[in-house]
């Protein structure tokens, strides 16, 4: 009788982890799923607005075409990518970024273009939109080491490998710019 | 984030729990001392506290915000604000975004306000958006959404409550004490042996003594739970921001405007990211403070190695000669990679980006007082207040007529 009970109490307490276990996992594909879902969001107005910027700089008839047309030519690119791999997407996307921050460079020679309240409004926005996909990737980047971690340590990972939970990708910044962005160091 | 927010609560609990002990002793011998029933005085405290809570819990936001005359706005009225605001957002996986307020007061500050993550609220002065630059302010607003994250401001105005409670018992237990005669004492004495009237002077000491003490005690416990927040809420903001450096050099910004924000009381100060009501010169905190000096916070984020939870643990146990500021769970969940970025680049001390903020927050600020604003061609800007009776106003500078 008294084996019964101690064999029916193990079972319980094996119950209660994997429920424990599946739930958690659950709970963390969810969060990168939606912080993935935050990272889309911003791609696509990022999409919106470049088309805007490109009249509003097109109208100061800069001498910029190259340049102009890389930005187009990455956002169009960028675009069709939309439903592809996470490893895929984030090296158009990086490509896009590099593409924006060489116009925003060379606009600094327009004083003209600078002043203008227009150019400015976009301007905060796309600055605002790049901040915004970068603190997303930092999110979902953050919540895919935890559920990549809840997926292969001992013992949720059995608990994984019985309800196929498989790891995620990371949203990995493949631009050399910002991969050799100076290290700032404060003492 | 659940596992820190889990760890704050149990240590904050505890905390809270010491609190409520204190209520609770000083509701029994109130109770013990004039209605000859301890459970009375229990029932008492109880029910004041549970009314309080209640007000707190629905209309805390709504008192404190205008209270403080902040001002709703949207994206549109300011459009660098929103947008930090909901970086911020992103970046520490709100669930909702915030509401923003503004407060038209030069003293630069910032406070969070709202029950749950759902039900949140922002507000910032005008100071502040004047003198922070991009940076600078993505590090204040990531530290006033740190504390909706960490669930500190339910937490705050439940301690805050209790406090409150406290203090208001302890407040007229004491007159009562002093003018009102033991009405209590005598009937009971009337009607007990010879040995109540002693045990009866006991109690009263033994009271008065509590009501002189359980308001400091709640005090102390209240600065303890109040300080640990605000360097909790640093490390997250250094977390959110990747860049410890645009907090750092805006609390030292702050610290060294010498406005005191008119709106403030001693019931919001915990509210805000800097202390209002501190003292120029002051160390400002030992234990009788809500805010850790600013001194020390810079300190602690300037020598910050990284920008996980645990390189701010690290950081603040040099500083401080000791650790535990970050429950150690908490330091297990953050990833331990991290790095700082670079500066954002955008200027923050040339005059004409302070000209130009300046003017974005009044410009704000007057759009808030639904005054209408008109762009007139020659380069002036008409404010029109809504009283203003005709369909037409002509500019001041050029003369030309624009319809409203």
């Amino acid at each position: 009788m008294i084996i019964l009970y101690i064999i029916l109490g193990i079972l319980a307490i094996l119950v209660i982890f994997f429920i424990g276990a599946y739930n958690g996992l659950v709970g963390l594909r969810n969060q990168t799923k939606n912080a993935w879902a935050q990272i889309d969001v911003q791609l696509k107005r990022r999409y919106d607005l470049i088309p805007n910027l490109v009249e509003t700089v097109k109208g100061y008839q800069i001498h910029e075409r190259e340049t102009l047309e890389a930005v187009t030519r990455a956002r169009n690119v960028a675009q069709q990518a939309s439903s592809a791999s996470v490893a895929e997407r984030s090296k158009v996307e990086a490509e896009l970024s590099s593409a924006l921050a060489r116009l925003l460079v060379v606009v600094e020679a327009y004083p003209d273009l600078k002043a203008n309240q227009n150019f400015l409004a976009l301007q905060e926005e796309l600055t605002s939109t790049e901040n915004k996909i970068s603190f997303a990737r930092q999110y979902y980047n953050d919540s895919v080491l935890k559920y990549n971690n809840q997926t292969q340590m001992f013992p949720s990972n059995i608990v994984a490998g019985m309800t196929g939970f498989k790891s995620g990708d990371f949203f990995e910044v493949t631009v050399t710019e910002e991969r050799a962005a100076p290290k700032v160091k404060f003492n | 984030m659940w596992e820190q927010i889990r760890a704050n609560r149990m240590r904050s609990a505890v905390l809270v729990a010491f609190m409520g002990g204190l209520l609770l002793a000083v509701g029994y011998f109130l109770g013990l001392a004039f209605l000859d029933d301890a459970y009375a005085g229990l029932i008492i405290a109880a029910l004041v506290w549970l009314v309080m809570n209640l007000v707190a819990y629905f209309q805390g936001d709504s008192i404190l915000l205008s209270v403080s005359g902040a001002r709703k706005i949207s994206q549109d009225d300011l459009p660098r604000l929103y947008n930090i605001v909901e970086e911020m957002k992103i970046a520490s996986g709100l669930a909702k975004m915030p509401d923003i307020y503004i407060i038209d007061d030069p003293a630069p500050n910032a406070f969070a306000v709202g029950r749950s993550p759902e039900k949140a609220s922002v507000a910032v002065t005008t100071g502040l958006l004047q003198r922070l630059n991009r940076d600078e302010l993505q590090g204040v607003i990531g530290h006033e959404v740190a504390h909706i994250v960490n669930r500190d401001v339910l937490l705050m105005s439940l301690a805050g409550v209790l406090l409150g409670t406290i203090v208001l018992l302890a407040w007229y237990a004491s007159r009562m004490m002093l003018y009102g005669g033991m009405s209590g004492g005598r009937k009971s004495s009337r009607s007990g042996g010879g040995g109540g009237g002693q045990a009866q002077i006991i109690i009263l000491v033994v009271g008065l003594v509590l009501m002189i003490l359980a308001p400091i005690a709640a005090q102390l416990l209240y600065f303890a739970i109040s300080r640990k927040r605000e360097y909790l809420a640093d490390a997250s903001s250094a977390l959110y921001t990747r860049y410890p450096e645009g907090l750092a050099s805006a609390l030292e910004k702050i610290s060294a405007t010498p406005q005191q924000l008119r709106t403030a009381n001693k019931a919001t100060a915990p509210m805000f990211t800097v202390n209002p009501f501190r003292r120029e010169g002051r160390a400002a905190a030992d234990l009788s403070s809500t805010h850790p000096p600013i001194s020390d916070r810079v300190r602690i984020l300037r020598s910050m190695a990284g920008v996980s939870a645990a390189d701010y643990e690290r950081a603040y146990a040099k500083i401080k000669g000791r650790g535990g500021v970050v429950p150690a769970s908490a330091l297990k969940s953050t990833p331990e990679s991290a790095a700082i970025r670079p500066p954002s680049g955008e200027p923050g001390e040339d005059t004409a980006a302070r000209v130009q903020r300046t003017r974005e927050a009044s410009d704000a600020v007057w759009r808030t007082g639904s005054y209408k604003t008109i762009d007139c061609d020659c380069g002036t800007k008409l404010k029109v207040p809504p009283s203003l009776k005709g369909a037409r106003v002509q500019c001041p500078h050029c003369g030309r007529i624009h319809t409203v």
